[in-house]
């Protein structure tokens, strides 16, 4: 790693899109640790980027092997079966994700279940990402994050068939934005996921996204049932549907508003549509380049998009005052 | 896209994979730097999806051989170019194919995704789009305001003039009523007397250029009436001691195994090229510069031409940009960010890359299911609009007055005693209308054509039109005249009725006429906040147009506000259906996918952002298929 100055190789290398953020948040990038816990899709094209942008380091850390799902969506896995023995998913995209930036560390770390981890692990690093895993343990790494005194980001990110969610959480994040030539310092207050989440339905916006309440319902099916994440199938409807009835009931909530459609298309299928994980790869991507670089306005907080109407929206779910 | 069914697809690219390109062609690797992108993408891919069929053609997509039947073959076509010329050329070529287009363009962290259908949808140009930003001569040669006036005067003019071939017409010396002697004295001032010292031949340009040329303009008194003045900068001030090997390594230029690592700022010990130099030291590189391609690369001179990854060359044109700059009380600019303007680079990342590709695909699957209710044009913003960062519109149905794919007639404005036909031609039909192989006829009489296999007696008789004003042409063609344009390759027809006119404002329309029906939007410069780190001036955050037209004499980037104007929706009945949707599609079996991607140039592309404003998609959809569509 360097000193203060990009190196000629790099300043050639990162040309593009130095014009885009400047040398300074590119200085930043390259001094950045990222940890990754499940690799799905959608982290994958995550990691693609990231790397691509010359962050500093990426840990990766899903100690589950290749399935016919993650091939069919995870374009990190090579493709040559004889490859897999014995290696985890993380050791396998850690050796994809080398080849497309030499200058980044990546490695993969057997870890187990990390939320068990102490924060001196979490320190470590600038950014953390987690996809497939329960809610327990997304809420578990979040607390952890939040409790550290260095600002460690925190996002999630899930595909659920032809549709994702990125959860973003930056705590108290304090940045720096031009307008009009002038400087401007903003703060923003960040919920955890668990209290954004712990938000009653009702009180969110009519125009809500119908997607976030979707994707709480099947997320809460998952705990219920104790299902691995993405572990829900289309024969599970039913009983999808009926728990959906109860939160609704439960949170003043008109059915309607998550329509059954809807969650049938979520759960209809296992795998991630490939465009689905490339476009939240790239907005996820985008998000932590803007986090480490402390330039541009952050994603607050939930970013949901659905192939099937194509709109990509952003949600602002934080506790509400009385 | 590829597991299902056969795929198989054509990639089209004419370039070679440079090293600039890597933080986001995500396909290519350090090793490849050099070889065909066509090719190796092609290889990359069929690592990880043996099971496609991909024929790679390292080629520039406006050949002949990608003819109307050629484009007949594909089931849709997927756009990857990064300039106007390319995307009108397939545009033509779809719609006479009735291929369906998904087109796009990135640039930074803006984006757009649209679907084009003959007959049913807007195509590429019914909404027409701005072509490379051009300046009048005199503001180049004699009255620069902007930076990138100083940019265009250093590389097209200064540099051209020195390096690059002299035998052609160059503007450089102002054209002041009683100019410095005639051209051949000119002529003899640029050109290096033999066995002049270097640096003395270095001073001496730079005082003609900064110092003379600019005393000359100043006695003009009308030009700068309104105008600051400029101050002439001679060496001597500048630059007082002769010497310029002050610091820096001396030998490094010395001996060159790669005379293109060779760089003045190098050989001065300046790293950095962020930072803004002062105009002594813009004056070091300016002279160092000059010697080295002198000392080291001498053979080149006389046919260089300006290339933005020519690190000499960027060194000498930034400095020479400078030295002007300060003259005209302009601000001065770092290496960094004129090589962006005098290169018309393109900013481009990643992640914007991605997520538009992902759209990509999104809608190259509607299409090859025929899911014709569902296209959508889908925009990729910076700031979200209604909580929208990625917001989908409904295509809307093509614009009636589209000279292209509604046959409008058009309207041209010309003086037809004093244009040429061969003005016609360079600035109406290739530069406007974008045909590469034009015909021109006035009624059954052919005027002019471009072709392999015509009689010599015949590209006589055109050679002799070219030269001839329109009034005088065998068919004379006045005001009233109707002639028809058209291109044989592009399977396009246009008539243009011609009026005349005497006189046109040299500084507003500089070409001298006027084409009329074909709304170009005319460019507006926006200050903008939040300005990146790109170029100065030029582009700015919310709708930027990049466009690489190395023909053209300047070409930057600009704003433009492309406001539709009356369009329909294409399909306006928004039900709200709420049939549950099974999520399988008709079984295609017989679908043989078949997909053509064109990818042009290296750097990313460009992107006009119309927000209409009216994302209104509340129709049922059927979802696209299950684990079958995998890329």
């Amino acid at each position: 790693m360097e000193g203060e100055e990009l190196t000629e190789q790099e300043t050639a290398l990162y040309d593009r899109q130095i014009r885009v953020w400047g040398a300074d948040a590119q200085r930043r990038l390259t001094r950045a640790a990222i940890l990754v816990y499940g690799i799905n899709g959608a982290v994958a094209e995550f990691c693609k980027n990231i790397v691509l942008a010359g962050v500093g380091s990426l840990t990766l850390v899903d100690d589950r092997g290749v399935t016919e799902e993650a091939l069919s969506a995870n374009f990190l896995i090579p493709p040559d079966e004889t490859l897999y023995e014995g290696k985890s998913l993380a050791e396998l995209c850690s050796d994809s994700l080398k080849d497309f930036n030499p200058m980044v560390r990546v490695s993969a770390e057997r870890a187990g279940d990390i939320s068990g981890f102490s924060g001196d692990f979490y320190s470590k690093f600038d950014v953390v990402v987690v996809s497939c895993c329960t809610l327990t343990t997304k809420k578990l790494i979040n607390d952890k994050c939040r409790r550290l005194s260095k600002r460690v980001a925190f996002y999630s990110a899930d595909c659920r068939y032809s549709s994702g969610e990125i959860f973003v959480d930056l705590h108290s994040y304090k940045y720096t934005k031009n307008k009009l030539d002038e400087a401007i310092e903003c703060e923003l207050q960040y919920p955890s996921f668990e209290e954004a989440t712990a938000v009653s339905w009702s009180k969110l916006p009519r125009k809500m996204s119908k997607l976030y309440f979707a994707m709480r319902v099947i997320e809460k099916f998952e705990e219920k049932e104790g299902r691995s994440p993405g572990g829900v199938s289309i024969t599970d409807l039913p009983a999808v549907l009926k728990l959906k009835n109860e939160l609704c009931e439960a949170q003043s909530l008109k059915e309607s508003q998550i329509p059954d459609a809807l969650l049938e298309r979520l759960v209809s299928s296992q795998i991630e549509f490939p465009p689905v994980c490339a476009i939240l790869g790239g907005v996820l991507g985008q998000e932590v380049i803007k986090a480490i670089s402390g330039k541009g306005d952050p994603l607050k907080n939930f970013f949901l998009f659905d192939a099937f109407d194509g709109k990509g929206v952003i949600e602002d779910i934080s506790s509400r005052d009385a | 896209m590829a597991s299902q069914q056969q795929l198989s697809a054509v990639k089209i690219d004419m370039d070679t994979i440079e090293v600039s390109n890597l933080n986001r062609q995500f396909l290519f690797r350090r090793s490849h730097v050099g070889l065909s992108k066509a090719k190796v993408a092609r290889d990359a891919v069929l690592r990880f999806r043996p099971n496609i069929n991909i024929t790679p053609y390292h080629a520039n997509v406006k050949d002949p051989d990608f003819n109307v039947d050629f484009f007949k073959k594909f089931n849709v076509v997927l756009n990857g170019l990064d300039n106007l010329d390319a995307r009108r050329h397939v545009n033509r070529l779809c719609l006479a194919a009735d291929v369906p287009l998904v087109e796009s363009g990135t640039t930074g962290f803006l984006g757009q995704v649209t679907v084009h259908l003959k007959g049913k949808t807007e195509c590429y140009e019914c909404q027409p789009k701005p072509a490379p930003k051009t300046y009048p001569v005199c503001t180049i040669t004699s009255t620069p305001s902007k930076f990138v006036h100083c940019i265009v005067w250093a590389k097209d003019l200064l540099f051209a003039k020195l390096f690059g071939d002299t035998t052609q017409d160059n503007d450089l010396n102002v054209r002041s009523s009683d100019a410095a002697g005639s051209s051949e004295n000119s002529k003899d001032v640029f050109e290096r007397r033999k066995d002049e010292d270097i640096e003395d031949y270095g001073r001496r340009i730079f005082d003609h250029v900064f110092g003379y040329n600019i005393e000359m303009a100043l006695s003009n008194e009308d030009t700068w009436k309104n105008r600051n003045r400029p101050r002439p900068i001679y060496s001597k001030d500048a630059l007082p001691e002769k010497s310029i090997k002050q610091n820096g390594s001396v030998e490094k230029n010395g001996s060159t195994d790669d005379p293109s690592s060779v760089s003045a700022m190098a050989s001065l010990g300046m790293r950095s090229p962020q930072d803004v130099w002062s105009l002594m030291e813009n004056s070091k590189v300016f002279l160092e510069a000059l010697k080295l391609f002198f000392t080291t690369r001498e053979k080149e001179i006389g046919s260089l031409s300006f290339d933005k990854d020519d690190q000499l060359a960027v060194e000498f044109v930034t400095a020479a940009a400078n030295i002007r700059a300060s003259s005209f009380g302009i601000p001065l600019h770092s290496l960094f960010e004129a090589k962006g303007i005098a290169g018309n680079i393109v900013h481009a990342v990643a992640t914007t890359n991605a997520v538009i590709a992902g759209l990509i695909v999104i809608e190259a699957i509607k299409v090859l299911q025929n899911d014709t209710k569902n296209y959508r044009m889908t925009y990729c913003l910076e700031y979200p609009t209604k909580n929208m960062l990625l917001m989908p519109v409904e295509p809307f149905e093509p614009n009636k007055s589209c000279y292209v794919c509604s046959e409008t007639p058009l309207s041209l404005e010309i003086n037809t005693y004093q244009s040429k036909l061969r003005d016609f031609v360079e600035k109406i039909v290739k530069a406007k209308l974008g045909m590469h192989s034009p015909i021109i006829m006035h009624g059954s009489a052919l005027l002019y054509e471009v072709g392999d296999d015509l009689e010599e007696d015949m590209v006589a008789n055109y050679a002799a039109n070219l030269e001839k004003v329109l009034s005088e042409l065998p068919s004379p063609v006045t005001g009233g005249t109707m002639l028809t344009v058209e291109d044989m390759q592009q399977e396009l027809v246009c008539n243009v009725n011609i009026k005349h006119r005497e006189e046109f404002d040299e500084e507003k329309e500089p070409d001298g006429m006027v084409l009329v029906g074909w709304s170009q939007p005319s460019s507006t410069e926006k200050k903008e906040e939040n300005h990146r780190v790109s170029d100065v001036g030029t582009s700015n955050s919310s709708r930027p147009i990049a466009e690489l037209n190395e023909d053209a004499e300047i070409s930057t980037m600009e704003e433009t506000d492309v406001v539709p104007t009356k369009k329909r929706k294409l399909s306006t009945a928004s039900k709200n259906a709420t049939s549950p949707s099974s999520s399988k599609v008709p079984a295609d079996t017989d679908n043989h996918g078949k997909v053509e991607e064109i990818d042009d140039d290296d750097d990313d592309d460009d992107v006009v952002v119309m927000l209409d404003g009216n994302p209104d998609n509340t129709k049922t959809r059927r979802v696209v298929t299950s684990k079958n569509l995998c890329v």
